[in-house]
Order: structure tokens, then sequence, then C-alpha cells
């Protein structure tokens, strides 16, 4: 998020506050001045977790305390799913595997642990997922349960949604 | 109340020695084992009985059948204990169907009968006046089906979720404690008397389906039967997944769920966090009931034993006593 405010004191706290009225949490705010523009604005990115929905608040809020929002960049992949597969994971190709959650844009596999048996004993892995929304974590799971019958790997699912 | 018992091992052996030390107003009149049958009408002698059963392995006079006792004896209420194939439930089904047609109620603990024939069984019951209960058949000593009758009459039950299956979840609990194999956590159980030689029947998911079957059928009425229960089974985990979940707080349990509006009618290995509620220990079931007005419910208990799946045979028997003596 990239925000445009005026250069006084106590305007960087009145752009964040409204984030945290919000629910969000903030990653990382990154603030230079440039140059180039005329000194009365600053300009600051802004990188945060933003809870669903709370978008069109956020930035009500923040053109309250006289902020302007220049623009909004969003990744959101806000949805978490932590599975485990067993099976013969390297011969049927695990890299394989974790892409067909990964191209398909809206969803991704974050983080993946694994057990390196013998050669030939099942290994196990487990795989976090990240989601853009609820209903796209649904379609990476649908996808996910494709590969691993097509595969004959054992998938393990949570019993509840983490988000 | 005069009762009839069918079936001396486990299960009939804890409720004759509970109608024996506990004043529960309740008399065995007739017995019967696969072998052999015995009738008293002023009331059999329990100690003797279980006495005879020890030494001779028959329990009465191999001339009288299961089919006399229920046809001939005096009794109010058919204990149908039997030793019985849960996937076929013979012959449980027949003993319980010619019972209610003499008018007599029927409480069992076999799951056959009441899984493959439970609407048909529950309309003779109704047709004859009489109850049919089956309390002992899901999660053994924990009174899921009085709660869902009574204590949560009134609310809409939304779905189930449980462990139903002591074995696989012991063989589970000391894959994740003990970093054992599943063959080395299986052979244990086996040890311990918790899985049977032929193991499949507990560890595919085949028992807790059978239980979340009647479950389902008891709580919605859909008719639902094994095979529509999409099923998977513990065998092919590895110690490897249970340490995978362990080391991000969780765990692995066979869990069983039915919900309707989302069409769920499922057992498989679940990850959960290992203070989830339905997370327990050793052979112990636990069962999770969603309502519109309670919400959650959990109910944690032993699912299984002798004089654990009497307490649910003798609760049914003596609601039933209750409940047709004030009616009378």
């Amino acid at each position: 998020m990239k925000l445009e405010m005026r250069d006084s004191p106590g305007q960087l706290v009145a752009a964040l506050k409204p984030i945290s009225d919000v629910g969000g949490n903030i990653i990382a705010v990154i603030h230079q001045r440039e140059p180039e523009r005329d000194h009365d604005t600053l300009s600051v990115q802004i990188v945060l977790e933003l809870p669903e929905g709370k978008r069109d608040k956020l930035i009500k809020l923040l053109k309250e305390q006289g902020v302007h929002v220049q623009r909004i960049g969003e990744k959101r992949l806000l949805f978490k799913r932590t599975v485990i597969l067993i099976g013969h994971l390297m011969h049927t190709d695990l890299s394989d595997t974790v892409d067909r959650i990964d191209s398909t844009g809206f969803a991704e596999v974050s983080d993946l642990a694994m057990s390196m048996p013998a050669v030939n004993d099942r290994s196990s892995s487990r795989i976090t997922i990240r989601a853009v929304s609820k209903k796209d974590m649904a379609s990476a799971m649908t996808i996910l349960r494709q590969v691993a019958r097509q595969k004959s790997l054992l998938l393990v699912e949570p019993l509840e949604d983490t988000a | 109340m005069k009762i009839a018992l069918l079936g001396l091992g486990s299960v009939g052996r804890g409720v004759a020695e509970m109608v024996d030390k506990k004043d529960l107003g309740i008399t065995i009149t007739a017995v019967a084992d696969s072998k052999s049958g015995y009738m008293d009408p002023a009331g059999v002698d329990i100690p003797s009985l279980l006495a005879r059963k020890k030494k001779t392995g028959h329990c009465g006079d191999t001339g009288i059948t299961v089919a006399d006792i229920i046809k001939k004896a005096t009794y109010d209420a058919l204990v149908e204990v039997s030793p019985t194939n849960a996937l076929t439930g013979e012959p449980s089904t027949e003993y319980i169907r010619a019972a209610l047609g003499r008018k007599k109620h029927v409480v069992t603990s076999n799951k056959g009968p009441v899984s493959l024939a439970g609407k048909d069984l529950r309309a003779l019951a109704r047709k004859k006046g009489v109850a049919f209960r089956y309390e002992a058949t899901v999660a053994g000593a924990i009174p899921v089906m009085h709660l869902l009758e009574h204590g949560l009459s009134g609310n809409e039950i939304l779905s189930i979720s449980g462990v139903l299956n002591g074995t696989c979840n012991y063989i589970l609990t000391r894959m994740a404690d003990e970093g054992l194999t599943y063959d080395q956590a299986l052979l244990e159980a086996r040890e311990m008397g918790y899985a049977e030689a032929d193991p499949t029947y507990d560890v595919q998911g085949i028992d807790a389906a059978i239980k979340l079957v009647i479950l389902t059928n008891a709580i919605w009425d859909t008719g639902k039967k094994l095979a529509d229960v999409e099923r998977t089974g513990i065998d092919l985990l590895t110690a490897d997944a249970l340490r995978l979940a362990e080391e991000d707080g969780c765990t692995i349990r066979l869990i069983a769920e039915s919900c309707p509006k989302t069409h769920v009618l499922r057992v498989s290995p679940r990850i959960l966090s290992k203070n989830h509620p339905l997370v327990v220990e050793g052979t112990l079931n636990a069962l999770t009931l969603t309502t519109d007005m309670a919400k959650e419910i959990t109910l944690i208990g032993r699912g299984a034993g002798s004089v654990e799946t009497a307490s649910a045979i003798i609760g049914d028997l003596l609601y039933i006593r209750d409940q047709y003596a004030r009616r009378a």
C-alpha cells in the first residue's frame, strides 16, 4: 500500500493507527524522501496483512485522517492450511505436486517439511498451503486431493480450518 | 424387570455381574449362549450361572436353544449381546425380530442389526408398542443416545464428529507418544488385547464407519449404509507423519464425521491441534455434537469393556422400565 500524507509531526502515526483499528497487522513500513517531490508531502509504503473485507473501511479511515492512498497492491494469502502427504513422494515427482498448487496463481505452498526414510519406504511430508480466500483454499484442496489420488498418496487433512 | 440374556461373552458377563452385584430391580429369568440355554422364571442364580459357564463353557442345558428362550421364556426385555457378525448382522437380527414380534422390549450392543436393519426394527418395535434400544452400540459407556433424545431434545443437531474406535486411537497415541511404527503399535495393541488377530475391521475404519452410520440414522433418519461412508483407515500412516504433525503442535486421530448439510459422511485420519477436545489418549472414545442451541458438546469416555458396555445396556433397561411403568 502506498500512502501520501502531509509531512508534519504525528502524521505517520495517524496513518498507522487505522490499520490496527481494523485489525490489520503491519509487516513493514518503507519511508523514503524523494528529492524531486515538494516537501509538503511524504510518501510511505506499508506492507500489511488485513482481515478480509476490511479494505474499504481502512481507506475510509485513512481519508478521514487526511491521508491519500496512492496505490494498493494486493497479494492476499491469508488462509493457511497444513496437510500431511504420505507415500512415494519422490518417485511421484514432489516438485510437480507442489507446482500443481503454485501454478494456480491463487494458492501457494509456503512451507514443506519432509522425512527421508530408506529408498523404497514411503516418505512423509508436511505441506503448508496459503491461499487468498476461503474459496481459493477449497479449490487448492480439491486439486491436491486429485493429485493425491492420481499418485496414490495418502492425504491427511486438518479437521478444522486455521485462518 | 425380567430380562432374557442372549450371549454370555464379555458384555453378557458384565451385565450378569452388575445385575447380581447392584440392587437394580432387574432379574435374569433366562440366559442362552451359542451352545445351551437355561430358564428359571423365579430368577437365575447368577454366581452359579457364571461358575458353570466358566467351568463347562456352557451356561445351561444343551437341549435348550436360543429360539426356545426367545419364544418360551418369561421376560420383559431381551438383552441381545450374542456374538454377531457386524457386517451381516446375523444371527442377532433374527433374534431381535422374533422378540419384538412377541411384544418384548429389546436392548442390544450388536452393531450389525442396528446399522443394517435399524429402520425396520425400529418400525417393528413401534408397531408392537415396545422399545428397541442400542445405546451400547456406539461409543461404549458414553450415553450419547440418551443425550440426543433427552438432554438435547428440542435442539437441531447440525453435525457430529468423533473418535469412535479405541483400537485405532490406542495405536495412534502410541505412535505419537513413543515414535513407534504402525506395525509396532499394532503388535502392542494386540498384546494388550485391544486389537483382534485380524485388525482390518478396526484399522481400516470399518468399525468406526458402522458406528457413524448408526448415529447418523438415529439422528437424521437418512437411511445411510456402510457403503455410503467415505472411508480411509490408519494402516498407511507413518511414524514420520505423526512426528511432522507433532512439530506443528498437532497430532493425528481417526475421526468420524457426519454433517447432512455439507453431505459429509466420512471416516479418515485427520490432523488436530493437540489441545483439541477430540484428542483423547489410549482407547478412549470422544464425540462432539454441534447443535443450534447448545452449540458444541463433547463427551469423552470408555468405548469398550465388559462393565463399561454393561453400563450402557443397564441404562437402556432402566429407562425402558421407567418409561413403560409410567405409561401402564
